[in-house]
């Protein structure tokens, strides 16, 4: 019996839900049928922490997948959640200086109470938040957020540049999280978007959510067999952030050589410049050179920033987004083998044929319940990451190709300055 | 030995009997006026580069590098070239005597530098070794290059001994030695590097050598500043080809992204191997840039060969001068200036009048020679002048032309760099688009 950590609301059913845990209405005896107004607070969610499954009414299951074959593609159309992350501000109080943000909410979904919202928010409310999803949904891959700390003095956690990064990756954070069909509809992301101050919430949030928190106890259970997908989930992992581990070496050490390049580039306007003061003919030709040079110099300041600001933080990124998507992996064969474990205790029993405990039942559950979130987790991060790889990599191509198409003008403008005086002569001989 | 040397159109040489001063002087008798240089009637290149081992003046064995020289004389009617080339092997060591004799024999003309003898403003791909082939390739094109501004000089392409250094193989050291140019060497040498104060340069001449200077120093910079840049921009290109490979390992692991990694990481191998040939081309403009930094020394030796003739005139000027005044002195028996011998014959007593007689004769011959030496060298001054500004002129205006093709050459290479990585990342563009 899977858990299904869903809000159902009358006649409204989540279509991304449906799609991503269709075994979940194949199971008849769920609590699903029961229709929940507004009533956030008593979850009818069949946790695997305990708490206790209602089956008062079971529903056909099939007349609801009758009623809720939907389309695979939800993007556009169906999306009823839009949030963005802008304008940083900066607050300076007599205890500390820091940057809030404006979270801005628009949405249709009958779980907030107002159709838009518009909060400020800090880097610790979002970390907040996120250790608030992993808690609760430990069974999901929950998006990564951009550092926590910077080396005070070595990076300026004010300058423009830094703020901008960081806002452009909370802003992914918080659309990854509104575009999961799951994590979209916890009661802390909802909190988050909606309450006018986080941090009265949060502290009567953590007050009576901790009991709800999923502990996985990590008893020394061993695994026994890896199922085979996910072995190659975290084989792929390994492999992939390795490379990505080594393209963000490679950027780095671009960047740094383009910014050397760009200091030995620098000293080439100067001297041509002085050498047209020194030449009467050759001199608008020089001064020409020395200005395409200078433009030149621009451009690569450009494309080095650039890469600085929008390539890397995205690498990184996906490196700590790999580091919590295999933390999610451990904890998967955690449950599996404490189930295993159980399992073969039981085993021992079978002749004196007492029905499996609810125990052993309970981490069934767990286990199917975690690999079937963890699977269709893992398409939906295979899906994203090959478009943001995509929209990288092509981002890092245009980049590289405006700066030689600037300087392609410069130098072309030059020309018809350098043949004009030379036919002028060619008619004056 | 050349073939058909009948036409009298094809080798221009200039009257042999003549000492070197006198063909100074004897200009407008040589075939300026024909618009022709030795360049009209012969086509001249320097084919190919060998190496050699042999032993050498003090019998150690050394290896060296020989050009081959050929020249192919064109009919005047049809012009067109012989085909079958005469031909000659010299050495970069004959090149440097012959332009030496070209210095010492005619000091009014900016004569055309070699190309270096060492590899100066290397950047670090490219080898500072004189055997590298690179390096001889582009010795060779520069000695070519001598070869043909000496061929299209007005003055220069009419010597006979740059006939016989590009068509007599066997005896031609021998020919320029006998011209005794290389005492002649030695004491401009000395002329170049004496420090002596002129009174009266010519204000134009003084100008040039600023010039000189100036052009001297910033193309050294531009040159400096060049191998810096090109040792960078090599280390940005190639890091790039990293990714090459790890795209193709990354592709390994990948379902629908692997292709289009993959063949991505080839434009960046392709990116990154590119540099070599762009680095190379930018090798020419520096090679362009280089001989007008070695032309500017020669510009430089003929001012300083004017500031040597108007020092000797100004020289020979001032002893007539005093010589005069000394004879004033003697027959006036008043002595206007402080002289030892002045001083001496007070304390020691008058001369005999017999002694002043031969003293005044002796002074009135050196007062004549004084006054012919005076109008020799005001004459040879003009005359430096007067040819030193014509070939100086000639030269600003060659320099103009040269230097501004050069930078439209530098800006076309410039341009073909930038589309060639407009192209190679539209390609990865592509590719990364179908990932």
């Amino acid at each position: 019996m899977a858990s299904c950590p869903c809000h159902w609301t009358s006649g409204k059913i989540n279509p991304h839900h449906l799609h991503n845990y269709p075994l979940c209405h194949t199971m008849i005896d769920l609590p699903h049928a029961i229709l929940l107004q507004g009533e956030r607070s008593s979850l009818d969610l069949s946790l695997p922490n305990g708490n206790a499954v209602d089956t008062s009414s079971p529903a056909s299951s099939s007349s609801l997948l009758n009623r809720l074959q939907l389309d695979d593609d939800l993007d556009g159309e169906t999306r009823d959640l839009f949030v963005t992350v802008d304008d940083p501000k900066k607050h300076v109080s007599t205890m500390e200086t820091y940057i809030t943000y404006r979270v801005s909410t628009k949405t249709t979904r009958t779980e907030f109470d107002l159709p838009e919202y518009s909060v400020r928010r800090r880097y610790q409310d979002f970390d907040w938040l996120r250790s608030k999803l992993e808690d609760s949904q430990p069974t999901h891959l929950i998006p990564p957020l951009p550092e926590k700390f910077v080396m005070k003095g070595v990076v300026d956690r004010f300058s423009e540049e830094f703020v901008e990064t960081r806002r452009k990756a909370l802003d992914k954070f918080l659309k990854r999280v509104a575009d999961h069909p799951v994590l979209s509809f916890n009661e802390h992301f909802n909190v988050f978007l909606s309450a006018k101050d986080l941090n009265k919430r949060q502290g009567l949030a953590l007050l009576s959510k901790m009991g709800e928190s999923v502990k996985y106890v990590t008893g020394g259970y061993k695994l026994r067999a890896r199922p085979i997908e996910f072995a190659a989930m975290g084989e792929y992992l390994d492999i992939f952030t390795q490379k990505l581990g080594t393209i963000d070496r490679i950027a780095q050490r671009i960047i740094k050589e383009q910014s050397e390049y760009l200091v030995e580039l620098r000293e080439y306007s100067p001297v041509y410049s002085s050498w047209a003061s020194s030449e009467e003919e050759l001199q608008e030709p020089l001064d020409g050179v020395a200005a395409c040079m200078a433009n030149c110099c621009s451009g690569l300041e450009e494309l080095t920033e650039e890469m600085s600001e929008d390539f890397l933080p995205v690498l990184r990124e996906y490196i700590l987004y790999v580091e919590s998507m295999k933390n999610v992996l451990k904890k998967r064969d955690q449950v599996q083998a404490e189930y295993e474990t159980k399992l073969e205790a039981v085993a021992f029993r079978e002749d004196r044929k007492t029905p499996v405990p609810t125990d052993v039942e309970k981490c069934q559950d767990r286990v199917e319940c975690f690999n079937a979130d963890l699977k269709a987790d893992w398409d939906r991060w295979q899906n994203n990451k090959r478009q943001d790889f995509r929209q990288l990599l092509t981002g890092m191509a245009d980049k590289n190709i405006q700066y030689y198409e600037k300087c392609l003008a410069a130098w072309e403008s030059l020309i018809p300055l350098l043949q004009d005086k030379q036919e002028a002569r060619a008619d004056t001989n | 030995m050349m073939a058909d040397t009948g036409s009298e159109d094809v080798a221009v040489i200039g009257n042999t009997d003549q000492t070197p001063s006198e063909l100074q002087n004897n200009i407008k008798n040589t075939m300026v006026e024909k618009g022709g240089t030795l360049l009209k009637g012969l086509e001249i290149s320097v084919a190919e580069a060998e190496k050699r081992t042999g032993k050498n003046a003090v019998s150690i064995q050394e290896t060296y590098t020989v050009y081959l020289i050929e020249t192919r004389a064109v009919d005047n009617v049809s012009e067109v070239a012989n085909p079958t080339p005469d031909s000659l092997w010299r050495r970069y060591s004959e090149f440097e005597i012959f332009r030496n004799y070209l210095l010492v024999t005619y000091p009014f003309v900016v004569v055309p530098p070699l190309p270096e003898k060492r590899a100066e403003f290397v950047w670090h791909k490219l080898s500072a070794d004189n055997m590298d082939p690179d390096f001889v390739e582009r010795r060779r094109v520069g000695l070519e290059n001598f070869l043909l501004r000496v061929a299209s000089h007005p003055v220069l392409s009419n010597d006979k001994i740059f006939y016989s250094f590009l068509t007599q193989e066997q005896g031609w050291k021998e020919v320029v030695f006998e011209t005794g140019f290389q005492a002649k060497a030695d004491s401009r040498l000395k002329a170049l590097n004496a420090t002596f104060r002129v009174k009266n340069p010519d204000k134009r001449f003084a100008e040039m050598k600023h010039y000189g200077d100036e052009l001297q120093s910033v193309i050294s910079q531009l040159l400096r500043v060049r191998a810096r840049v090109a040792d960078r921009l090599y280390g940005v290109y190639k890091v790039h080809g990293n990714y090459g490979r790890v795209f193709s390992e990354w592709s390994a692991i990948e379902k629908e992204m692997g292709d289009g990694l993959q063949s991505a990481g080839h434009h960046m191998d392709a990116y990154a191997a590119s540099i070599d040939d762009i680095l190379e081309e930018e090798e020419h403009y520096a090679d362009q840039l280089k001989e007008y930094l070695f032309y500017t020394e020669a510009l430089r030796a003929v001012c300083r060969k004017h500031e040597l003739c108007q020092f000797e005139l100004e020289m020979a000027a001032q002893d007539l001068i005093s010589k005069k005044q000394q004879r004033e002195e003697l027959a006036t028996g008043t002595v206007r200036t402080f002289s030892l011998k002045g001083m001496t014959s007070k304390l020691f007593g008058q001369e005999t009048p017999e002694q002043r007689e031969t003293k005044l004769k002796t002074l009135e011959t050196q007062i004549e020679e004084g006054e012919e030496m005076v109008k020799e060298r005001t004459a040879e001054c003009d005359e430096f002048v007067k040819n030193a500004w014509e070939d100086i002129e000639r030269f600003r205006e060659q320099k103009d032309r040269d230097l501004k093709e050069a930078l439209i050459s530098y800006a076309i290479m410039q341009i073909s760099m930038c589309k060639k990585g407009i192209q190679v990342w539209n390609n990865a563009k592509e590719c990364f688009s179908k990932m």
